[in-house]
C-alpha cells in the first residue's frame, strides 16, 4: 500500500502546474459555494433577527380565539338560538396580578404588562389616531423594541414619572410637534388629557413610528377608565424558538388568545421557506458546476495517465492498484482543494462582510452584508468537492485499468 | 530442457464489425535459455503474438503454459501474478515512468512483489543498472538520458524480479545503430550469462539471424522456423 500511496503522491507532485491548477479549480469551487452559503443563510438569519427583535417573541392580549359561550346557549343546549345578544364582558385580562405572578413562576425570559387603548392625538390643530399604550418602564425596558431607538429624549424620561410621552418622530413630524411640547390624548371614551413629550423614537416600522404612543400604565388606566385594568402581556423569552411551547400552555391555562411569533408572522416565515428553496437550489447549482469542474480538471489528468496505467500493468500491477492510485490521487487533489478552499471561502465571506453601503429608505444607518459563519457550510462544500474528486480519479482509472493494455501500448508506438 | 512457455492453437480474433484476425493458430513450445526472434512483415501478427504470450491480451481460443501452469482459468489478480513474477517486458519505447527516478523505475516492480527489504531493493536496482553501464545515471530522470540508455533502464526494469522470461517488442527499433547494437549484445548476455529466456520481435533481419532461433510470421502464421545458430541452440544442445 506505501508503493501505491508514493506513486500517487509522486504523480501528484511531479505534474506540479497541472496539479495547481487542479487545486486552484477546486479551491474556486469550494470557496465561492461556502461564500453563497454564508452570505444567503446570513440575510436569512439577519431577517428572522430583526424580526424577532422586533416583536414580543410571545403576545397575550385580552381577545379569544372563538366567541364566548352566551349563559343562554348553556341552558337550552339542545334548541339554535339566533339573534343573541351578547352579554357584555368586562374587557381586558381579568386578574392580571394572578396571571403575571403564574407566568413569572415558569416562563423562561421577560415580560411585561401593557394597556393599548386606541385614541387620537392631538396637536395645534391637528389629529392623529394612535395607539396609546400604558407600559411600566421598568418591565418595558426587557421586552421593548423602541427603547434602544431613540432620536431624541430617552426612554428613561418616561420613567422618572409625571404626564409624560414617547412618540415616533414620524408621528411627530405629522403633528408638527418637538420634543418638549404639550400634545392632547383623546382617548375612545372621549377623555382629553395633556402629555408632555419627552422622547421621540424612530424604529424603522412605520406602523410603530407613525402611531404609537406610550405613557405610564396609571396614565392609560385613568384615560380609558379601566383602573387596574391590562389588556396586553408580551414576553421576551431567552430562546425564541421556544414560543410556540410557551403560548401554547398559556392560552391552555389563562383561556387568551397568546399568540407566538412564529404565529403573527406565519406568511412571512411561510415565504422564507421558499426563499429557503431558492437558496439551497442556488448553492447546490454553484456546488455542481464546481463538482463538474473538478471532475474534469482530474480525470484529464487521469486520462493522461492511460499510458502509465498501461506500463504499470504490463509490469505485473492490478486493475485495483490503478483504481487505488488515481482514486487516492483525485482525493488528494480534492483535499488540498477543499482546503484552500475554506480559506478562499473564508476570505470571501470575510470581504462580504466587509463591504459597507448606505441604506438611505428609511434613514437606516450604514448597513453591511449579513453573513453566517457555520462550519457546515465548510464541511458541506468541502465533502461535496471531495466527493466528486474522488469520482473524477475512479471512474476514468478503472476504465483505463479494464482497458487492454495492448491497445493503448499500440498507440503509443 | 525444461519447457518454459507452450503454446497451442492460439487464435486471437479482433471483434469488430468485419473481426480481424491477428493471430491465426500458433503452436511453439519455449524452452529455457533460449533466444528466440519473431520476424514479419509489418501487421503480420508477430506483436500480437508477443502480448498474448505475455499475457497482457487474452487469445480467442487456444492454449497458453507459462512454466507448466495453465493460463486459461486464471483471474485477472493471477495473470497480474505471472507478469509480475515470471515476465519481463521491453517495448519499443522505453515507457518507463516519467515522474519517477532511473532507480526508482527498477525498484517498482520489486516493490510491488514486496519480496526483498527496502535496502537489498535498492541494492539489486543498482547493481542492474550499474552491470548495464549506467553508473552515474540512477537519481536523473528518464527524460535525461538518451534513446539507448533509456532502452538499458527499461531492460533492468524488466529484469527487475528476476523473471526467467523476457518479452521485447522491437526493442532496437527506435535506437541508432550503435546503441542497437549495445543492446542487442545486452539481451543476448541475458540469455548466455543469466540463463533467461529471450523472445525478441524484430524489423532487424541482420539481428534476427544471430539469434538461436527465428520464427517467421505471415498473415497471423508462423511461416517458416529457422535456427541460424545452431551451435548455440539448446533445444539442440540436448
Amino acid at each position: 500500500m506505501r508503493l501505491i500511496i508514493e506513486i500517487a503522491i509522486t504523480h501528484v507532485v511531479g505534474r506540479g502546474r497541472q496539479t495547481m491548477v487542479a487545486i486552484l479549480g477546486v479551491a474556486v469551487g469550494v470557496g465561492f459555494s461556502i461564500a453563497m452559503a454564508a452570505l444567503m443563510q446570513g440575510s436569512q438569519n439577519d431577517f428572522i433577527e430583526q424580526l424577532v427583535n422586533e416583536m414580543p417573541h410571545v403576545q397575550i392580549t385580552d381577545e379569544r380565539r372563538s366567541p364566548p359561550r352566551q349563559p343562554a346557549e348553556d341552558v337550552f343546549d339542545a334548541v339554535d338560538i339566533q339573534s343573541l345578544r351578547p352579554r357584555e364582558d368586562r374587557r381586558g385580562i381579568i386578574n392580571p396580578t394572578a396571571a403575571l405572578t403564574w407566568l413569572e413562576g415558569w416562563v423562561p425570559g421577560r415580560f411585561a404588562q401593557s394597556l393599548r387603548t386606541q385614541g387620537v392625538i392631538r396637536f395645534a390643530g391637528r389629529d392623529v389616531g394612535a395607539s396609546i399604550v400604558g407600559i411600566d418602564p421598568e418591565k418595558e425596558a426587557g421586552v421593548s423594541p423602541i427603547i434602544d431607538d431613540f432620536r431624541q429624549g430617552s426612554f428613561a424620561a418616561l420613567a422618572a414619572g409625571g404626564n409624560n410621552v414617547l412618540i415616533g418622530d414620524t408621528m411627530a413630524e405629522k403633528l408638527g410637534a418637538k420634543l418638549g411640547d404639550t400634545i392632547t390624548a383623546v382617548s375612545s371614551t372621549g377623555l382629553t388629557r395633556n402629555f408632555k413629550i419627552v422622547g421621540l423614537f424612530h424604529t424603522g416600522t412605520t406602523a410603530r413610528d407613525e402611531g404609537e404612543a406610550y405613557v405610564l400604565l396609571k396614565n392609560a388606566q385613568i384615560l380609558s377608565e379601566r383602573a387596574n385594568a391590562i389588556n396586553e402581556i408580551r414576553i421576551k423569552l431567552n430562546d425564541p424558538g421556544a414560543a410556540p411551547m410557551v403560548a401554547r400552555r398559556a392560552e391552555a391555562d389563562l383561556g387568551y388568545k397568546a399568540e407566538a411569533w412564529q404565529e403573527a408572522n406565519e406568511s412571512l416565515l411561510e415565504a422564507l421557506v421558499v426563499r429557503n428553496v431558492i437558496m439551497y437550489t442556488v448553492v447546490a447549482a454553484i456546488m455542481l458546476v464546481a463538482g463538474f469542474g473538478i471532475f474534469n480538471i482530474v480525470s484529464t489528468i487521469t486520462h493522461e495517465k492511460a499510458r502509465d496505467i498501461a506500463i504499470m500493468k504490463s509490469l505485473g500491477f492490478r486493475q485495483s492498484d490503478m483504481r487505488r492510485i488515481f482514486l487516492l490521487e483525485g482525493v488528494t487533489i480534492g483535499t488540498i482543494g477543499s482546503l484552500s478552499g475554506w480559506v478562499v471561502g473564508f476570505l470571501l465571506a470575510y470581504i462580504l462582510s466587509n463591504i459597507r453601503f448606505e441604506l438611505s429608505a428609511g434613514g437606516r444607518e450604514i448597513t453591511s452584508l449579513p453573513v453566517a459563519w457555520s462550519f457546515l457550510h465548510y464541511i458541506i462544500a468541502s465533502s461535496f468537492a471531495l466527493a466528486s474528486a474522488a469520482l473524477a480519479g475512479y471512474l476514468p482509472a478503472r476504465k483505463a485499468a479494464q482497458l487492454n493494455p495492448v491497445e493503448i501500448i499500440r498507440g503509443a508506438a | 530442457m525444461t519447457v518454459l512457455l507452450e503454446a497451442r492453437d492460439l487464435v486471437r480474433i479482433l471483434p469488430a464489425v468485419v473481426p480481424v484476425t491477428l493471430v491465426d493458430g500458433v503452436s511453439m513450445t519455449v524452452h529455457e535459455k533460449e533466444f528466440i526472434a519473431i520476424t514479419g512483415p509489418s501487421g503480420s501478427g508477430k506483436s500480437s503474438l508477443l502480448y498474448l504470450l505475455g499475457l497482457l491480451d487474452r487469445p480467442t481460443s487456444g492454449t497458453l503454459y507459462i512454466g507448466g501452469k495453465d493460463t486459461e482459468p486464471m483471474n485477472e489478480i493471477e495473470r497480474a501474478q505471472t507478469r509480475l513474477v515470471m515476465l519481463g517486458f521491453v517495448f519499443q519505447f522505453h515507457f518507463l515512468l516519467p515522474e519517477f527516478t532511473v532507480r526508482e523505475n527498477v525498484e517498482i516492480p520489486m516493490r510491488r512483489l514486496g519480496r526483498l527489504s527496502r535496502a537489498a531493493m535498492r541494492q539489486r536496482a543498482d547493481d542492474l543498472l550499474n552491470s548495464l553501464g549506467l553508473e552515474g545515471h540512477l537519481d536523473k530522470r528518464p527524460d535525461q538520458l538518451s534513446g539507448g540508455q533509456r532502452q538499458r533502464v527499461a531492460v533492468a526494469r524488466a529484469l527487475a524480479n528476476d523473471p526467467p522470461l523476457v518479452l521485447a517488442d522491437e526493442p532496437t527499433g527506435s535506437l541508432d545503430s550503435h546503441s542497437s547494437e549495445q543492446v542487442f549484445e545486452i539481451l543476448k548476455e541475458l540469455v548466455r550469462e543469466r540463463g533467461k529466456t529471450v523472445i525478441s520481435v524484430t524489423h532487424d533481419l541482420d539481428m534476427a539471424e544471430r539469434m538461436d532461433r527465428r520464427i517467421h510470421f505471415v498473415d497471423g502464421r508462423i511461416e517458416s522456423e529457422t535456427r541460424p545458430n545452431r551451435t548455440a541452440a539448446p533445444a539442440e544442445a540436448k
